[in-house]
């Protein structure tokens, strides 16, 4: 089978068209060093079988997530999700129009973005939710845009606590505001104070609870500095779960909650796509991204729902819209809607509290081996242990032994003097046997 | 009454003394249909004739309001925050948007009077 459309004529016909040589002449604008100067080393076409049998050997080279004991998190988590989720958003109710702009053919769609809506604005205890972003970091670059529109200020404080991919988009995003970004070493620690940084130009504060490093902090005191000083306090939560044992960010005075919704309903896909959650204050809703889904009545006076405040989007307003995001990840936020749904408020804590207990069970075994630090005084499902060597090795050797250890603090803060750091994530998945494993080959490397 | 005058983009502004008051007109707010929020400049913004200054939103669209005059802003109407339909109900006179400073009074030779913007606005239909 040929995929490719165009024939040699056609090609010659667009080019001449077009007034150039080559497919080449099209690309003299991208730099030589970026452009390939032989082709690819891939092989030549096969059957079906001949490609599945040969991709098959490849992947199985790879030490995957559900084959060994498996402690890595860092913003992607490895949960159970249960059967029933991948059935039910497969069913034909949901299969309604990609974007839901009438109503009168995307009921499916619409009410179950309302009932995501609803769950995101009671887990994070904000009073409104949109239908969700891409992901965590794209949702954390949202909220510092939009708290320099509600302001009116250009200056953005960012917690050295806040995952080092979630900066990196949030500084990629504001490149072109002419607003400035100041960022707190990062805080394996757990201890910085923020509210020094704090002055009268300041748009938001953000802050990630858990924090990339694991620790648990009351906002509090940090949200009142804000307040004091007219910024908003953003607060990234990059764990989900989490919510279901921590107080909301909402009840410790957050203005703006971001987070990433991938633990729930969602494998961890290779990095994607995932699901970015975002929740504010009503009396900031004209100003939020993306969409946003209300209830309504129809003609004959029955429930309906609808996207609604659309002119804060770009098909009304054009340069004016609050983002150039006009889309939300409908699958996962689907999936997560009905994880959480068969859950249950109960069920949602249960899970929360066995995410935690088999964290603790982790860091204390980890803490009685020789050398080895646990960090953190407080975490939720992820904890920060120091080695007595540099971490990036000795996951490499644990990974040897069919061990994930975790994520080596160096590999998304390269050059912060922080190599001896190890990011230890457990969840519900974790077993006791994980555990000992973990402690015993961790030993072993070690000695 | 009778000092007012009209800008193309159907914004209004009355002067008295050296400040002036703005909004926008009868017509405007006829096209726009209900008016359900207003996005007011902060006090003491400076502004520019003809540069953004507001945004009117209703059930159909979102507009910007531009400025008929230069100057510094000196007072906003917040009773459009919860009475956004005062637009409607009153363009030219309890709905109106924010009082400026004028910077430069010369500018107020370029607009409609009340007679020639009732001209433009028949010569639109």
């Amino acid at each position: 089978m040929r995929y490719l459309p165009h024939t040699a004529q056609d090609r010659r016909a667009m080019l001449q068209t077009i007034g150039v040589g080559s497919v080449d002449d099209l690309f003299v604008d991208v730099p030589r060093s970026a452009v390939l100067d032989k082709p690819l080393d891939l092989p030549n076409h096969a059957g079906e079988l001949a490609v599945e049998r040969a991709l098959g050997k490849m992947a199985a080279r790879n030490v995957a997530a559900g084959s060994v004991p498996f402690f890595v998190g860092g913003g992607a988590y490895r949960h159970h999700v249960p059967a029933a989720v991948d059935h039910l958003i497969q069913r034909s109710e949901f299969l309604t129009a990609y974007t839901p702009y009438q109503p009168e053919v995307s009921q499916g769609t619409l009410q179950v973005l309302f009932e995501f809506q609803t769950q995101v604005a009671l887990l994070t205890g904000m009073e409104v939710a949109n239908a969700s972003m891409y992901d965590g970091a794209t949702a954390c670059a949202e909220a510092v845009l939009m708290a320099n529109r509600v302001t009116r200020r250009r200056r953005t404080v960012l917690s050295g606590g806040l995952h080092p991919q979630y900066r990196a988009v949030v500084e990629t995003q504001s490149r072109f505001l002419d607003g400035s970004i100041v960022a707190a070493a990062p805080d394996a620690g757990g201890r910085e104070d923020l509210i020094g940084m704090i002055d009268a130009d300041t748009a938001c504060v953000v802050v990630q609870n858990p924090t990339f490093f694991g620790h648990l902090h009351d906002l509090r005191k940090l949200a009142e500095a804000c307040h004091a000083q007219g910024a908003l306090l953003v607060v990234a939560v990059a764990e989900t779960v989490s919510l279901g044992a921590v107080t909301p960010p909402g009840a410790m005075g957050a203005d703006i909650v971001v987070a990433e919704g991938q633990s729930l309903g969602n494998a961890l896909n290779f990095g994607g796509p995932y699901l970015g959650l975002f929740a504010a204050r009503e009396k900031f809703v004209r100003q939020m991204p993306g969409r946003l889904c209300g209830e309504t009545v129809d003609a004959d006076g029955r429930r309906g729902f609808v996207l609604t405040l659309s002119t804060r989007e770009q098909h009304i307003r054009r340069e004016k819209a609050t983002s150039n995001i006009c889309t939300n990840s409908g699958l996962c936020s689907l999936a997560f809607t009905i994880h959480l749904s068969l859950l249950g408020e109960d069920g949602f804590k249960q899970l929360a509290m066995l995410n935690h207990a088999r964290a603790c069970a982790a860091a204390a075994r980890l803490s009685g081996i020789p050398g080895v630090d646990v960090l953190n005084e407080s975490f939720f499902n992820e904890f920060t242990v120091r080695l007595p060597k540099p971490a990036a090795a000795v996951v490499e050797a644990m990974a040897g032994r069919n061990v994930l250890a975790g994520i080596p603090v160096s590999r998304l803060l390269p050059g912060a003097g922080l190599d001896d750091l190890l990011l230890v994530a457990a969840t519900e998945t974790t077993t006791e046997e994980d555990i000992a494993t973990l402690g015993d080959a961790l030993g072993e490397v070690l000695r | 009454m009778s000092d007012i005058r009209f800008t193309k983009d159907h914004e209004w502004v009355r002067v008295e003394g050296d400040t002036a008051t703005v909004g926008i007109s009868e017509y405007a707010q006829e096209q726009l249909g209900d008016v359900v929020f207003v996005e007011l400049p902060t006090v003491g913004a400076d502004v520019e004739a003809g540069g953004d200054a507001a945004v009117v939103e209703s059930v159909k669209a979102a507009s910007e309001v531009y400025s008929p005059v230069s100057g510094r802003i000196v007072e906003i109407n917040e009773d459009l925050e919860a009475s956004p339909s005062l637009v409607n109900e009153s363009a030219e006179d309890e709905g109106w948007f924010w009082r400026i400073e004028l910077s430069d009074p010369d500018e107020l030779d370029e607009l409609m009077t009340a007679k020639d913007y009732k001209a433009f606005l028949e010569g639109l239909d």
